[in-house]
């Protein structure tokens, strides 16, 4: 089981701030291919990965990223602080 | 504590913060702050500004961030300080400060964490108008070369 968190559109888009989902994944995008899976919304979310950023147990990775035994993983898009 | 960081919805006092920085970075010589303030629309038509972040993620990011300048610009001290939630046209949204024996250096890390906290701090911009219309603000190609500059120095 792996604990998915959204921020900002995707949060709205998705419909969820938090979901577990039962996955096997071993990086991010491979998950992502997981969560597509899940409903429309999601499939539309995750149409175009370049608007999106990636952390696991809340540091910035890059969709390769391994998840083995991640705690957290988040999607978000590219941050605008400031 | 030389790193100073915080993360909270309240506003902040930017003269009394900038004074307190400066007396507890005695006797490094050079003090910089930029403060980031919520900018209006054409029109004045933005009712305010929402800002969302990921707690926990921001802190770890905003330390990690400060450190970097701490080390590679050998400051004395470093604030940064962010606010979160509803902001109103003109409120001040975050303020950095850096206290190095140099102007330079002051300057340079002050424009370095800026730089880098727009584009890996989780933070995430919202514009709410007064006609209804909700944007969430783009992030800009030109920060992410900023940071690629950053690496090149």
């Amino acid at each position: 089981m792996v604990e998915v968190r959204y921020f900002a559109w995707l949060r709205e888009r998705v419909g969820t701030d938090r979901e577990t989902i039962d996955s096997s994944a071993s990086t991010v995008g491979e998950l992502v291919s997981d969560l597509r899976q899940q409903s429309e919304a999601h499939d539309l979310v995750f149409s175009d990965l370049s608007a999106i950023r990636a952390a696991v147990d809340q540091e910035l990775v890059d969709m390769d990223h391994p998840i083995a035994n991640a705690r957290e993983i988040a999607f978000f898009p590219p941050m605008t602080g400031g | 504590m030389s790193i100073d960081i915080r993360v909270q919805s309240a506003a902040f006092d930017l003269g009394a913060e900038v004074n307190a920085f400066a007396t507890a970075a005695q006797g490094a010589g050079a003090v910089v702050s930029f403060t980031g303030v919520v900018r209006d629309l054409p029109e004045r038509a933005l009712a305010h500004m929402e800002i969302e972040h990921y707690p926990g993620m921001t802190e770890k990011a905003l330390s990690q961030i400060a450190k970097e300048a701490m080390e590679r610009w050998h400051l004395a001290r470093v604030l940064i300080i962010h606010r979160y939630g509803v902001l109103a046209p003109d409120a001040q949204i975050m303020m950095v400060a850096t206290a190095s024996p140099h102007r330079k250096a002051a300057f340079e890390s002050a424009d370095f964490l800026m730089d880098y906290l727009k584009s890996r701090a989780p933070f995430w911009k919202k514009e709410v108008r007064y006609d209804g219309r909700v944007d969430w603000v783009d992030a800009k190609d030109e920060d992410e070369a900023a940071l690629a500059a950053w690496k090149k120095r």
